[in-house]
Formats: C-alpha cells, structure tokens, sequence
C-alpha cells in the first residue's frame, strides 16, 4: 500500500513517481547489447586516432584536478560524481529502439552530467565508461577511445553545459534550460561523431559532403532521442530540486534558486 | 498531470519495439552499424574485431547483465547516499 505522502488530494499517484517509473521501466526492458553512437575499432587511421588522444586528454586531466578541488570543498561531492559516472556508464550502454527509423541508439547522458558536475568531470567519467565499453562490452574501441571521449565527453559535454548556462542567463525557466541542454547536448554528441569520421575518412571527396551524409544519416534516429534526452535531462533536474535542492548549489547560473 | 501527457506519449512511441511505423522492416540494427561502419567500410576502413573479442555466444550479454546489475547496485547505493529516504512525521513517537 501507498504512504499517504505518495498520495495526492484527489487520491492519484503524484507525476513525480508515475514518470520516472515509467520511463525507468520503459528503458530497462531493452537488455540487448547496445550499438549506437561509439566509433568502432580499427575504423580512424592511426594518425587521427592519436590526434583525438590529444584532445581529449587536456580535458580528461582538467576534469580531475577539478574533482580533487571540489571534493575538498564539498563533502557530498564525490557521491554526486560516483553517481553521475554510474548513471552515465548505465546510459550509454542502453539501446533505444527508435520506431520511426527501424534502428537503435542510446542517449549520452552527458547534458545532464555537464549540469551536475561541470564539463570537466563530465570528461573523467566518460572516459570511465567508455573505456569500459570498449574493453569488456564490444562498444566502441580502445584506438578510437580518445574520439569517442571528444565527442561524448568534450563536445556533448560542452554543449550541454553553455546550453543550459546561456539559456538560464536568458531568463528561461530551469525545466526549458535543462531540456535543452539535454537535447542539444545529445545532438552535438553525434554531430562530432559525424565531424570525425567525415574527417578521417573523406579522403580525396570533399569532406563537407561527406559531413552531411553522416550527420543526415543520423537523424532519424537522433533527432526523437535528442528530445528524449532533453526531457530525461530536465526530469532528473526537476527532481533534484525537489527532493535535494542543494546539491544544486555549484550548479551555473542560479544555484539552487 | 497535463504537462506529463506529451512526455509520456513521446516516450511510448520511441519505446514500442515492435512497432515499425516506416515503410521498410525494422532491424533494430544500432546506428553504429547502419551508419558509422557502413560509411568506413565505403571509405576503405572497415572496423576490427575487439582486442578482447566477447562477442562469443552468449558471453556479451552476460558481461552486459554483469555491468548493468554493478552499475544499478553502485548507481543505488549512491542514489541512497545523497537522497537518503525522507523520515515520517510521527517517527519516534
């Protein structure tokens, strides 16, 4: 039976529990292995995949001087990145069957991490997860590791974060921010997907074009999940600020306001 | 509840598995296969096998269960940590 408090004047079970139950018990019942945005082994040349090494790893390293930084001045902090790097590995790893496309895909997770712990270390625990992918789950690869942390890590988080920061400095309401931020965080995952593979593999075609079929090919599938992730995005928001309000406190642009 | 209606709908359609609304038959195939590897494999550089090949009968999906069953149980823990369940009014009366 229901405690009182789950029960609202009229005797309906409050949003709160009905929408994230659905939607954790809608997502859970995929168990399939899941194939979506990470580049595969092998596919970058060597010289590409040690650039994206590159890049990635001024972020990866950024990301955990601030994790010591932070923990020392908040206590919670470290549960708060464990939970979000277990939420973002979880994520990552589940396929979305996307009915209007006939494929699968999955959300990144990374808006709404960027949100909760800054992008930095949202770099960290994306390059956590994908490393795991990679090695014990078949999902993406260890020589285009640092790729995938670039457009998961870097270019989701980034996104997710400047979205949600100018959308708020804007005056839009948390919920809009967030979605948004979930939304165009998701979008740009795979737009960096498509900028790296084009990149790489253009060869003596021109690399715009190639671009362009890349990213169009993704749409059909991204573009519903890309609003899913948005409202997934602002739904976990919504709920933090209801049941802790302040482990909203380092979050950009109006704390826990 | 009226906010929660689209959400709801949205989230019911892209979750039907089964229900393949475009002309063609869904395969359920990720987008890495139908997008990623097909365009490398045109552009010359098809993808390798995995350095540690699970892809064995059913040794992927038991390493699948085992990361989501660690991540749920470190997911929850934490979840419990920062949101520790609310205490009843008359607790301790």
């Amino acid at each position: 039976m229901l405690s009182p408090r789950f029960l609202d004047g009229g005797g309906t079970i409050r949003n709160r529990v009905i929408v994230p139950v659905f939607l954790a018990g809608a997502l859970c019942a995929f168990p399939a292995p899941a194939f979506a945005m990470h580049i595969s082994e092998g596919i970058l040349p060597l010289s590409w995949a040690v650039l994206w090494y590159a890049v990635a790893l001024p972020f990866v390293a950024w990301g955990l001087r601030d994790l010591r930084r932070r923990s020392e001045e908040t206590p919670w902090f470290k549960p708060l990145v464990g939970l979000v790097g277990a939420a973002v590995f979880l994520i990552s790893c589940m396929p979305i069957p996307v009915p209007s496309a006939g494929t699968c895909s999955h959300p990144s997770g990374t808006g709404i991490a960027a949100i909760l712990i800054g992008p930095g270390l949202t770099a960290v625990v994306a390059s956590i997860a994908l490393t795991l992918q990679a090695l014990f789950l078949a999902h993406g690869g260890i020589t285009t590791l640092g790729a995938n942390i670039v457009s998961m890590g870097v270019a989701g988080a980034w996104v997710g974060w400047g979205v949600f920061t100018a959308a708020r400095r804007l005056g839009l309401p948390w919920f809009a921010a967030a979605f948004l931020a979930g939304m165009f965080s998701d979008w740009a995952t795979y737009a960096m997907t498509s900028l790296e593979l084009a990149a790489a593999l253009h060869g003596d075609g021109s690399f715009t074009t190639m671009f362009s079929l890349i990213l169009l090919a993704f749409v059909p599938t991204q573009l519903p999940l890309g609003i899913l992730e948005g409202f997934l995005c602002a739904g976990v928001l919504k709920f933090i600020r209801s049941r802790r309000p302040e482990l909203l406190r380092t979050v950009p642009a109006g704390g826990a306001a | 509840m009226k906010k929660w209606i689209p959400i709801l709908i949205l989230a019911g359609i892209l979750l039907s598995g089964s229900m393949p609304t475009s002309g063609r038959a869904a395969s359920w195939a990720g987008v890495d296969e139908t997008v990623i590897e097909k365009f490398a494999e045109k552009a010359g550089r098809p993808a390798w096998k995995p350095f540690i090949d699970t892809e064995q009968g059913d040794l992927l999906l038991f390493l699948f269960l085992l990361a989501g069953a660690v991540g749920g149980f470190a997911a929850g823990y934490l979840f419990r940590v920062l949101f520790p369940p609310r205490k009843k009014n008359n607790e301790g009366c």
